[in-house]
């Protein structure tokens, strides 16, 4: 099988969850007996090519163009649409970025093709790839698999790889291969200007040791200062899953999940949040998880280390004058 | 400024699911507008408030999904289009889109608005797909849309606390970040408007489709643990009891 993977930069920098593809692709390649390229698109890629290339890849092609500066999802449609023809991969991998979801979907359309997105793992049964992927915000996982001829399009979650396995290149380094593509400046519709952050965030949740967060189970704002009282019996920040924040009842700054920050403590306290995909990608590497919730099955005790299934709003001020009594 | 906004209906949020094969066993079990595509609506009620035009919400799938356009005209849009289809679970995420674009197509409009992602399938590609399909420019998790001069300026989340203004010409197609704004609730008037407007029925068949699967999802099933949780019982006083010993000398992190 012959894979090819779109790895991911802005302006000179990689998205991380490139190499964690990167190593999907390589163990994909040792289960099919296959081969992998990687590509970087941009505009004077020359150094990013390089550094592919120290990994153990067969190619690394370098897709460059004045008109793939910045990123536009009708640049890189047009452009990876005519590297996809020239080179003909079986297999099409993406990790799953914000960038990927706007752009990867149209590309396999553009060729008649389907993309299964946002996978977590795969498994090689019987000459047939499956693709394990979440649902129903995670509390099912499915198996999926392709149907028609290749190419197939396939994105990775991000921490679905570790990107520490990955193989470096036995010989040293791989062809870097320029893949010419013509790009005419009225192909691209849209026209992105400044990239910028919104007002500094005051807390920098990604430095605090303990955290609690709280999620849809808190119900109403004024019950969060229980969340906060026991925060403070800990000596932790307080954080919440994305709902929260939208409701305006904590700030965008204190949210955990592929929106907002992903943080790894030493402890994670999770306060009636369900587990939805979204919010765990940002905190599952975290040491010790503790998740309260009143629901047995929800999917954030998969990876919780304790657990108690219970009401938050009788548990809260248990623990937290439990917390001021260890603390003496 | 004319807006079709897609909408689909999924099982309630605390619907407990019972697996049957690659779908779930849909009876006795609630459903209600994916909560993606309210902030969708939402952006296309307010649009429509600022510019003109008229709302329509279009919705694939059986019968039970009229309540969902339903519930959309109660919060103020101007019609509804269903898409009758009992396997539209069935359906990938290219097939989804090619009946909802054989459908758009047949309208007048200047945007076309989707939710994120569903919280069912959660694909998230039915915007792009779109947009692709329709051959129009696209843009997608906004989180801001202001419209001048027959061209869009569009505030792009990107991830890790960025973003991007963008421009985009009309028409085009968006997909909405959760969150852009606050959702209405429909008011008693606006269900009783509701009654009055029109639900456009058609097939998905009458559509004159020929559709491949381009993937398969194989079967549905709790996932496997990858990590083993204590589960700490008793009162709550008791289990709280117990985790802040297990913290301190088991975990070590407190």
């Amino acid at each position: 099988m012959k894979i090819l993977v779109i790895a991911e930069q802005r302006n000179g920098k990689w998205n991380n969850a490139s190499f964690e593809t990167l190593v999907a692709a390589q163990q994909i390649a040792e289960a099919t007996s296959g081969t992998v390229s990687a590509a970087v698109i941009g505009k004077g890629v020359a150094a990013l090519a390089d550094e592919l290339a120290t990994k153990n890849v067969a190619e690394v092609l370098a897709v460059e163009h004045g008109l793939l500066e910045n990123y536009t999802p009708d640049g890189y449609c047009t452009a990876l649409k005519q590297v996809i023809e020239s080179t003909k991969p079986d297999l099409v991998l993406f990790p799953h970025t914000y960038q990927v979801r706007d752009f990867a979907p149209k590309l396999a359309a553009l060729l008649g093709k389907g993309m299964i997105g946002d996978c977590i793992g795969f498994r090689y049964e019987g000459a047939k790839l499956v693709f394990v992927r979440q649902m129903f915000q995670g509390k099912t996982a499915a198996d999926v698999t392709f149907a028609g001829a290749a190419p197939w399009f396939a994105s990775f979650q991000s921490g679905a790889f570790r990107a520490d396995l990955l193989v470096a290149h036995p010989g040293g380094k791989a062809p870097v291969n320029a893949a010419g593509v013509e790009l005419k400046p009225e192909d691209i519709r849209t026209k992105p200007l400044e990239l910028f952050k919104e007002a500094k965030s005051a807390v920098d949740l990604t430095q605090a040791p303990l955290i609690v967060a709280i999620g849809r189970g808190i119900k109403a704002p004024e019950n969060i200062a229980q969340a906060e009282a026991l925060a403070k019996a800990l000596g932790g920040e307080i954080a919440a899953s994305r709902p929260i924040c939208d409701e305006g009842w904590l700030p965008m700054e204190r949210q955990i999940g592929s929106s907002g920050q992903t943080v790894a403590p030493k402890l994670y306290l999770a306060l009636g949040i369900s587990g939805a995909i979204q919010h765990v990608v940002g905190m599952k590497g975290s040491r010790t998880i503790v998740a309260v919730n009143k629901d047995q099955n929800a999917p954030i005790f998969e990876i919780a280390d304790y657990g108690i299934v219970g009401d938050i709003f009788e548990v809260m001020p248990a623990l937290t004058e439990e917390l001021q009594k260890s603390k003496g | 400024m004319n807006i079709i906004v897609c909408v689909k209906q999924v099982p309630a949020k605390d619907a407990p699911l019972a697996i049957a094969g690659n779908w779930i066993k849909e009876a006795d079990i609630g459903f209600e507008l994916n909560e993606p595509d309210s902030y969708a609506l939402e952006e296309a009620l307010r649009l429509r408030e600022k510019h003109g035009g008229e709302v329509i919400a279009l919705s694939l799938g059986p019968e039970r999904v009229k309540q969902t356009i339903k519930e959309a005209l109660a919060k103020g849009a101007d019609r509804g289009i269903h898409i009758a289809d009992d396997n539209f679970a069935e359906l990938d995420p290219l097939g989804a889109a090619r009946v909802l674009a054989a459908a758009i197509g047949k309208e007048k409009y200047d945007l076309v608005l989707t939710g994120l992602q569903s919280d069912d399938h959660g694909f998230g590609q039915t915007g792009v797909l779109l947009a692709g399909l329709l051959n129009l420019p696209h843009a997608t998790i906004i989180m801001q849309i202001d419209a001048q001069d027959g061209k869009l300026k569009l505030k792009r989340e990107l991830e890790a606390g960025w973003f991007q203004w963008i421009e985009c010409p009309l028409p085009a197609v968006l997909s909405i970040q959760s969150g852009i704004n606050k959702v209405r609730y429909a008011t008693l008037k606006g269900i009783m408007a509701a009654k009055k407007k029109e639900i456009a029925a058609i097939t998905r068949e009458s559509l004159g489709l020929t559709i491949e699967p381009t993937q398969k999802i194989e079967r549905i099933y709790v996932p496997t643990k990858t990590k083993k949780t204590e589960f700490l019982t008793g009162t709550p006083k008791e289990a709280a009891a117990k985790l802040v010993e297990k913290l301190k000398f088991e975990a070590r992190v407190i």
